[in-house]
């Protein structure tokens, strides 16, 4: 994991050096200024010297200024390191991700990726900050601070070696019951939320059932629990604060009662009684500051964890040695095709494949839920690889392309399908940076979208907001046909890409598709059988077997899962809102 | 959440004041008072005495090195009898500190947790007594958010600064006493010293402030553009997209790291600047203090000035902790101030009075309340009973979800018991507007609707809703077994009712093919059903209540032909017999039903049945065969 994430600490190496080091100048800066007290007393005070007072003020203030400028150094040096490590670290997961396969994405949800390129990657960054300042400044300071009073009474620091055992040990087990016991309430205060969550979603079943005061027990039975949790954990995390007060004051009784008798044997004299007790505090909030760090750590070692997860997943699909690049026409064959979507599947959700699909041809492909449809075209464009058997376009294995050419000539509009935020005209242009506004246009008309665009204010220019929120679905799937159409594919494929279109649109972008493209070859998904009875052999597909392959009057005639859905939907009787207004 | 990634934030003077004098968090800190005074009483003895007993022990180190040392130095026999009971002493004082320390924390962890409870708990009480309407205007991550962002830094500040801060000041306030009882003028010299401390406190805080807010906004900026890829990843995929996007976010994260290099820098400085002015104060305070100590001003003695200065360090931390701890007040207020936003809602109103109750029938064939459950229902009415048929009325109705936009135009329409009205036309037709109506979610402007002759706005709203069986097309469940859902729809209902609503619902095959059979624990919506199943379930739901009228919403055709023949069926099945209003999608309801209504841009356009209709050669022909001219 370490191995991992220190490779995007990058150029920022050296800075991260530096931080510690001039961390490490701050602490010893730090640590002479009680020595000086002490002489102050010792040499000055006590024996009425005020050039000796004035030369320890000197010195104590020249020290407290550099330790100042090194203090100011390392804090910004911190910030530059850390907020470099992350930056690397965030840009380095982006790019890991767009690496990956449809089956590598499929592996992780989009929340998931989303929580590790923004919490867990900001998490990391305090991490950083703390691991190169906090976690030198500690057990620096402590080691000093302890050295030195071991210079001053090594019988004295025993002291302290058993306070720092003694104080060590509990907030060790603090700490230890402390977590466990909080993630019982995370867990909890996750349960909470995600039963506020179901209560605001459900709403209208809530009331139409009038149960508010039922969901309102629920929700207090909820908090109580929470509640008694909770104040179990903090009760825990309360000790802390009495066993610290209990250890430094037990350090200063025993110095004072050692350290009396230490003065009057005249082992040590009375400043450097006054140090050992200044270093009471100083040893002590460092070890607490320690056992922050330590739960800080721990806690962001999870977000470390899922990070690596990313980093450790293995994009599998890769372009060949001497790639392909030249997709000649729009021809594909499946042969002997099997497919499951994980290796140790029980069963494939496709299986033996065989169809052979002549370039320029309109293929219509028909089934229930389930029966894999947009499995079996996923794999034209290699988003997955087969398990068995292979894939052919213009009559070559799929996984001889290049896969950049092979994707852009194998346009695909997919099921869920996203635009970006951006005008228009920039999501069109995802198909073809370079696409004119009249191809564009062009683009539009073939998929009946230049209706509304012409309609809006601000045409081509307008602004799609994130997720295309502000454009109705029959809008949004005619855009996503015009981007694709923008590829100038060899092969157009559908995915249920017209169902909030109404029939007589689908009827027109169907037609021009066959007067203006042709030679492309077009893969049309559909549940309604108005979508492709027009097309020229429909591919009927159940539990991922194929059923029946030929023209609508030949299902007719011979496919009884045909005929059954044509009957059920009764020449075309669609959904009635579906109906653009 | 407790872990890290909170940035440290620097808050100004003002920012804090005005968050602290804002009135939501003077509701938050009076809610606090009223609820748990006693509690803060004992928590602000415990917070004395512990002051007491850290200042007690500093000064105790100024009498031991004057007294109990310095006499002792030289002697033959030193007597250590006076030190070891003025070391008991102390120590009895200690633990009182610390048991006092131990004491309040404890109860002010029963403080923070308690009065979130009772925040939480209103809140949620409040919001369920909200209508239909704010949920459908305030976007559902903006509500949960209040429950869980805000609220959270609500708990970050009576849980953790609140205390923190009340804290720091108790050792401000006793620190300062016991230095002005060591020295004057060594104390006013700190002071002024400090002063320069806080100076550069609030500056290096209010501008760190600013360059935090730009980092928030620029890390908004990338989580966005985060989220829209990750979410479009596949898109980007078939586009070979990757490179642009790479390209783009480094664009944006190199901006988020200079801008949030920025911030850190400038929050860095706070601490060694705080703790090195520190220092110089010790070292000033020292000097001077060394200067009358050696010429015997003011009395100043080395135990006095070694106790001093042990304060004068102790003086100075607190401000710096207090800077991380204002930050949460400026947070926390903006978290009160949308706990209140939605607190301070109108709830829902219902004027009705006439309820639903059990009736039964007297010997004389008169209707009159009854104590049990008979299967029977009547409307309570001032002067009368009138038994529940499920006769619905809609007399000239306009409506308008805003009072400018109207929505429905001048809706007649009545279903007699056990009739079926089907509703069909566009998206945006108003068809899932009328039913909003009927079950009281929105108020009309104008006409009458009537339930069985009485005007629905007499009637008691959860009467009403009682009454009205509701599917939606996007079915909700609850955390629960199967038969808890069920019984959702009649709290009543015993495990064997459950039972025959779900064979009503032909939902009783799948529940039964399940391992734990109506046992079955739903999680997460029914996520672990497909969405026929869930469908099947809530139909179960409606049946279970058995009502007199039905609202069903139906699921558009993407769920498999198997399911989608069940759910049709039971459907079918929970309609026999009830008045039905029905947003149609299937041919079968359509046809089936008694009336259809083809709604157009919040007019009636056309009514009848199926038959009447595609005579007419009207909008329904066109909707039925496919054929749609606009």
């Amino acid at each position: 994991m370490i191995k991992t994430l220190s490779r995007f600490v990058g150029k920022y190496k050296s800075t991260s050096i530096w931080t510690i080091l001039l961390t490490a100048a701050e602490v010893v800066l730090d640590i002479f200024l009680p020595i000086c007290m002490a002489r102050i007393i010792d040499e000055g005070i006590s024996q009425g010297n005020l050039s000796a007072v004035y030369k320890y003020g000197i010195i104590m203030a020249v020290l407290s200024i550099l330790a100042f400028i090194t203090g100011v150094a390392s804090g910004r040096l911190a910030s530059k390191a850390s907020t470099g490590f992350v930056a690397n670290l965030r840009e380095g997961m982006f790019k890991k991700v767009q690496s990956f396969s449809f089956k590598n994405i499929d592996n992780f949800s989009t929340a998931g990726l989303v929580t590790r390129l923004t919490t867990d990657a900001s998490n990391m960054q305090m991490a950083y900050q703390m691991l190169i300042r906090m976690c030198v400044r500690s057990p620096l300071n402590l080691i000093f601070a302890l050295i030195m009073c071991i210079l001053i009474s090594p019988k004295l620091s025993l002291v302290f070696v058993v306070a720092i055992i003694f104080l060590g040990f509990s907030l060790f087990f603090i700490i230890l019951f402390a977590m466990k016991s909080f993630k019982k309430v995370f867990g909890e205060y996750d349960t909470l939320n995600a039963s506020i969550q179901e209560n605001i979603r459900g709403i209208r079943v809530v009331k139409s059932f009038v149960r508010e005061d039922y969901e309102i027990s629920k929700f207090q039975k909820a908090i109580d629990r929470l509640y008694g949790l909770f104040c179990k954990a903090e009760t825990i995390t309360c000790i802390n604060n009495p066993i610290m007060l209990l250890t430094v004051y037990g350090c200063i009784l025993a110095l004072s009662w050692f350290g009396a008798h230490e003065v009057v044997a005249g082992g040590i004299s009375t400043g450097q009684l006054t140090s050992l007790l200044t270093y009471v505090m100083n040893i002590l909030i460092s070890l607490m500051m320690l056992s922050m760090a330590f739960v800080m750590l721990t806690l962001s070692s999870a977000s470390a964890e899922r990070i690596c997860q990313v980093f450790d997943e293995d994009p599998d699909i890769k372009d060949p040695e001497n790639p392909i690049y030249d997709v000649k026409d729009g021809s594909i064959d499946f042969e002997n095709v099997s497919f499951a979507y994980k290796k140790d599947a029980a069963e494939y959700v496709l299986k033996d494949i065989d169809l052979h699909i002549k370039s320029g041809e309109t293929i219509g492909i028909i089934g229930s839920t389930g029966s894999s449809k947009s499995t079996l075209v996923n794999l034209i464009p290699r988003l997955y690889d087969v398990s068995t058997g292979t894939v052919k376009v213009s009559g070559k294995d799929v996984r001889l392309y290049d896969v950049e050419s092979l994707r852009n000539a194998v346009s695909m509009v997919l099921q869920n399908n996203v635009l970006f935020s951006g005008t228009i005209l920039e999501n069109l242009r995802w198909g073809d940076p370079d696409a004119s506004l009249e191809e564009c246009m062009k683009a539009c008309r073939l998929a009946c979208a230049d209706e509304f665009i012409e309609q809006m204010p601000e045409k081509y220019d307008t602004r799609i907001e994130r997720g295309g929120s502000n454009v109705s679905g029959g809008q949004k799937q005619r855009l996503c046909i015009a981007r694709a159409l923008l590829k100038k594919p060899k092969v157009l494929i559908l995915d249920d890409s017209t169902s909030a279109v109404d029939t007589a649109t689908e009827a027109k972008i169907q037609k021009a598709f066959s007067e203006y493209i042709p030679d492309t070859t077009k893969i049309i998904i559909a549940q309604r059988i108005s979508s492709v009875k027009n097309a020229d052999r429909i591919l009927v597909l159940d539990e991922g077997r194929i059923d029946g392959f030929g023209t609508h009057d030949e299902l007719m005639q011979t496919n009884e899962i045909y005929r059954a859905v044509v009957e059920g939907q009764q020449n075309g009787v669609g959904d009635f809102d579906r109906m653009e207004v | 959440m407790a872990g890290p990634g909170k940035g440290r934030r620097g808050a100004s003077p003002k920012d804090v004041y005005k968050s602290l004098t804002s009135g939501s968090m003077v509701r938050i800190i009076k809610l606090v008072l009223k609820h748990y005074w006693i509690h803060l009483i004992f928590v602000l003895i415990g917070i004395i005495l512990a002051a007491i007993a850290s200042v007690k022990g500093t000064l105790f180190t100024q009498t031991l090195i004057d007294s109990y040392i310095i006499p002792l130095i030289g002697k033959d026999n030193p007597d250590y009898s006076p030190l070891l009971s003025a070391i008991s002493k102390v120590a009895v004082i200690y633990i009182i500190g610390a048991a006092s320390a131990f004491a309040y924390n404890l109860i002010m962890v029963r403080v923070g947790q308690g009065s979130l409870r009772i925040i939480r708990k209103q809140l949620f009480e409040k919001m369920e007594k909200l209508p239909i309407k704010y949920f459908d205007t305030h976007p559902f991550g903006d509500v949960m958010s209040i429950y869980t962002n805000d609220t959270d830094t609500l708990r970050e500040f009576i849980g953790r600064s609140f205390p923190e801060i009340v804290n720091l000041l108790a050792t401000l306030i006793s620190t300062l006493i016991s230095m002005f009882v060591l020295s004057v003028p060594l104390t006013v010299i700190s002071l002024i010293l400090v002063s320069f401390v806080v100076l550069i406190t609030v500056k290096v805080s209010s501008l760190s402030g600013r360059y935090f807010g730009e980092q928030q906004k620029q890390l908004g900026v990338v989580n966005g553009y985060i989220e829209e890829m990750m979410s479009g990843q596949k898109v980007i995929k078939v586009f070979t997209h990757e490179q642009q996007t790479i390209n783009d976010m480094q664009q944006h994260n190199e901006d988020l790291r200079k801008v949030s290099n920025n911030a850190h820098g400038i929050a860095n400085i706070l601490m060694p600047a705080t703790a090195q002015l520190g220092n110089l104060n010790y070292v000033i305070v020292a000097v001077i203090g060394a200067i009358f100590a050696i010429n015997g001003r003011f009395g100043m003695t080395i135990g006095t000035l070694v106790s001093f200065m042990t304060l004068n360090k102790g003086f100075n931390r607190p401000f710096a902790m207090m800077s991380m701890q204002l930050n949460s007040i400026v947070m926390a207020a903006a978290g009160a101030e949308r706990v209140y936003s939605l607190m301070d809602e109108e709830p829902e109103v219902d004027n009705g009075i006439v309820v639903l109750k059990a009736v039964e029938e007297d010997e004389n064939g008169n209707l009159k309340i009854s104590n049990r459950f008979t299967g029977q229902w009547g409307w309570i009415l001032p002067d009368r009973i009138v038994k529940l048929e499920g006769d619905i009325v809609f007399d000239d109705v306009d409506f308008g979800y805003r009072p400018d936009h109207q929505i429905l135009y001048n809706i007649y329409m009545f279903a007699n018991k056990g009739q079926k009205i089907a509703f069909v036309g566009s998206t945006g037709a108003g068809k899932t507007t009328i039913t909003n109506l009927i079950n009281r979610f929105y108020d009309i402007q104008d006409g009458k609707i009537r339930y069985d002759g009485i005007n629905i706005n007499n009637i008691k709203k959860a009467s009403l809703r009682n009454s009205l069986g509701i599917v939606l097309q996007d079915t909700h469940l609850f955390t629960g077994t199967i038969t808890d859902n069920i019984r959702y729809g009649w709290l009543g209902a015993s495990d064997e009712d459950c039972i025959k609503a779900a064979k009503l619902a032909n939902a009783h095959g799948f529940i039964s093919r399940m391992p734990d059979g109506y046992n079955t624990f739903i999680t997460g919506d029914g996520s672990n059903l497909s969405q026929g199943q869930r469908q099947l379930i809530a139909i179960a739901r409606a049946a279970v209540s058995n009502p007199p009228v039905l609202i069903l919403d139906e699921a558009t055709s993407s769920i498999d032909t198997r399911t989608e023949q069940l759910v049709q069926k039971g459907m079918d099945s929970l309609m026999k017999g009830r008045t039905t209003f029905v947003i149609a999608h299937r041919l079968s309801t359509v046809q089936n039903a008694d009336c259809i209504m083809v709604l157009e841009k919040g007019h009636i356009i056309e009514r009848g049945s199926h038959e009447e209709l595609l005579e007419q050669k009207g909008r329904y022909y066109q909707l039925y065969t496919g054929n749609a001219v606009s």
